[in-house]
């Protein structure tokens, strides 16, 4: 009976050692596109990002050090029940390691819980919710390029400044709009202005006119949109022929990417101002990435901000998989890691990932171009300001993040 | 109240895209029995023909808005003489299906090709600015668009329901076989209705470019809508799909301004309260 028992410890002990051997040299990585292939958020996410998610791969020269890489992609159609199913089945059964993009903050948000539920990671490029790293922070979720909190802030602060001291809201009618019309309200109360209106619309509109005759009545000096894709393009467009900018009131495009300013023309969105934290033309990292990148899209456009922050987000975690000595399958532990290690691309420049999960780098304030300005296509943005990292979001201490110490 | 008055336009004018859309699915239902669910696509083609039209061969707004419908119906009735003339006398859904395939067919493959954001498409010189009508300030261009579509409805009104044509297609559809044996080539002229009718969504297409972005998913943000409007109005009724389409801008525009949350389900509210009221819509007649 003794010598079973010793036996059977003995049995335990090797199988420990056999599977912490199995452990260390474990180099297979599964990423998972998660994002809209055939929405509305599709051109600035949805198979860029998946191509962008290659690159880093390849860029990354793990193989030749015996990495094993799969990425694969699914269309989560901008709704929360089918992407949570997809999430599902990639943890449960592709064994899927990391969630990429997952563009659209209701879907973001979904994903977020079964992420953590699952000990899985996520690197959110595509949302846009500052919810992400706030009430909703997860050990295993990074917010990687942009959320409401800064978009709001720097835009925001900006216009205030420039004199847009009344604000009515046109908000897309989901968790993004919400959260992007609060944050943004905040911000400009805060800066002295008066916000006297909003209306809150149906996400994907063909038609918001009905809207904007509403923000046209209100008399407000900004009129802020808070809504993306093609809910803002056509904002844009339906304002400019209803007069609402040659009457006096200014559009503030509170998440614009360059693939809504390629759609509209230069001469309907000249004059813009809005924000990004990347823009393929501001120096030559972006410039080279961005030449390799456009080559190999069928569309020939160049990043947005998102497909680069998918590509930069991958760069880390490989890093961080690196410095771990092999892929120990624990979400929590790899952005842990993650954390603990300063960030540094050709894309985003150095920045660092705060307790909270969220990415830190500068917040750039672009006026988008008058057509005699412009050099040709995708030559867009002129840059008028820059909000270092560190003031560009939301500060720690107004956190309500359970894993911020305070 | 002002503001009132500018919804109720407003209303008007996306009733007119109503209008035009509904009065194609209307024509091409009541005469040849098809629930065609390719509408949108087509609607969407009509957009892109335009565009393609100016951009490669600056053709502009004007003869576009005669070329681009020709050119889409031609491969509607391309559509009809390959694929759904084989359905005729079966039942609807088989025409609904393959409708909604191509539909989906020739959205992937345009998407495939322009993504998704759409692309820009200016508005004429001449129906530039706007007029300022005190309550509201009125783009020209939007102005026209409630004049051509309520001008183009009312002549297809009159064409099928009070001309010598559209009697002998009225009366093709109630025994084709009589009609056959007048002389009438019946089979020619189902395929012409159907390609007034694709040309009608082309033409809508046309219409909206300049108004929305040029995007391959235009049509299909618009198309359940526009069904709403056509079981409201009562299946293959022209007149009735005419007055319902702008009738339901006007409420949806309503909506807008009421509780701006619901406008898009009060078409389907309304949709619901029509059939469990008079199932046959409302100016339908009984099958």
């Amino acid at each position: 009976m003794k010598n079973a028992i010793s036996a059977l410890l003995l049995g335990t002990a090797l199988a420990f050692a056999a599977g912490s051997v199995a452990f260390a040299q474990d180099k297979n990585i599964k990423i998972g596109v998660l994002t809209d292939n055939s929405g509305l958020y599709s051109d600035l996410s949805g198979a860029g990002s998946t191509l962008a998610a290659q690159m880093a791969v390849e860029d990354s020269g793990m193989a030749a050090k015996g990495w094993k890489i799969d990425v694969i992609s699914a269309d989560h159609q901008n709704k929360p029940d089918i992407a949570v199913n997809i999430a599902r089945q990639w943890v449960d059964v592709e064994k899927v390691d990391i969630f990429m993009d997952v563009v659209s903050s209701g879907v973001a948000l979904a994903v977020n819980n079964l992420v953590k539920e699952k000990n899985s990671v996520m690197i959110n490029a595509g949302a846009a919710t500052s919810d992400l790293t706030n009430a909703q922070c997860s050990p295993n979720t990074i917010h990687w390029v942009y959320d409401t909190y800064m978009l709001a802030n720097s835009t925001g602060q900006a216009l205030v400044k420039a004199g847009g001291d009344t604000w009515y809201f046109l908000t897309a009618d989901y968790a993004f709009g919400t959260a992007l019309e609060r944050d943004t309200t905040a911000v400009v109360v805060k800066a002295g202005a008066k916000v006297i209106g909003t209306v809150k619309h149906p996400i994907n509109s063909p038609d918001l006119s009905s809207f904007l005759l509403q923000a046209q009545a209100s008399k407000a000096k900004i009129i802020g949109m808070a809504n993306a894709g093609g809910d803002t393009t056509n904002t844009i467009k339906q304002a400019s022929e209803f007069g609402i900018v040659a009457g006096g009131q200014k559009l503030a495009g509170l998440l614009l990417f360059i693939t809504d300013v390629h759609s509209l023309g230069l001469k309907v969105a000249q004059g813009l101002s809005f924000t990004e934290t990347f823009y393929w033309d501001l120096n030559d990292g972006t410039r080279a990435f961005a030449k390799r990148f456009s080559v190999r899209m069928k569309s020939k456009a160049q990043p947005s901000m998102v497909q680069a922050g998918v590509y930069s987000g991958l760069l880390h975690y490989f890093k961080a998989l690196e410095q771990l000595g092999g892929n120990p399958h624990d979400g929590a532990k790899v952005v842990a890691k993650m954390k603990e290690m300063p960030t540094d691309d050709p894309l985003f420049g150095q920045g660092s990932i705060r307790a909270d999960g969220r990415k830190i780098h500068p917040a750039y304030l672009f006026e988008v171009k008058t057509p005699a300005e412009s050099k040709g296509p995708w030559d867009y943005y002129k840059l008028i300001g820059t909000t270092p990292g560190d003031q560009a979001f939301r500060p720690l201490s107004e956190s309500a993040c359970p894993l911020v110490k305070k | 109240m002002q503001a009132l008055y500018a919804q109720l336009l407003v209303g008007l004018i996306n009733g007119s895209f109503y209008a035009l859309l509904s009065l194609g699915l209307a024509v091409i239902f009541g005469m040849l029995n098809i629930i065609n669910f390719a509408h949108g696509a087509l609607y969407m083609m009509g957009a892109f023909c335009a565009y393609f039209l100016l951009n490669l061969a600056g053709i502009g707004y004007w003869p576009a808005l005669i070329l681009a419908p020709i050119v889409v119906g031609i491969f509607g009735m391309i559509l009809e003489r390959t694929m759904l003339q084989w359905l005729s006398g079966l039942d609807h859904l088989y025409g609904l299906l393959l409708t909604f395939g191509i539909a989906l067919i020739v959205q992937g493959l345009f998407q495939n090709y322009f993504g998704s954001s759409g692309l820009p498409y200016a508005i004429p010189d001449e129906l530039k600015g706007g007029i300022n009508l005190g309550f509201m300030f009125l783009p020209i261009y939007r102005g026209w668009v409630v004049v051509f579509s309520l001008v183009v409805c009312i002549a297809t009104w009159y064409l099928i329901e009070k001309t010598r044509l559209g009697a002998n297609l009225r009366a093709a559809t109630e025994n084709p076989t009589l009609v056959r044996a007048f002389g009438i080539n019946v089979p020619r002229m189902i395929t012409l209705t159907y390609g007034l009718g694709v040309g009608l969504a082309a033409l809508a297409g046309v219409l909206s470019a300049p108004i929305n972005q040029v995007r391959p998913l235009m049509g299909a943000d618009l198309i359940i809508v526009v069904f709403a409007v056509v079981v409201i109005g009562g299946m293959g009724s022209i007149m009735g799909s005419i007055i319902t389409g702008f009738a339901l801008g006007v409420i949806e525009g309503l909506t807008k301004y009421v509780y701006p949350e619901a406008s898009n389900t009060v078409v389907f509210v309304l949709m619901v309260l029509v059939l469990l009221v008079k199932p046959t819509g409302l100016t339908g007649r009984a099958a």
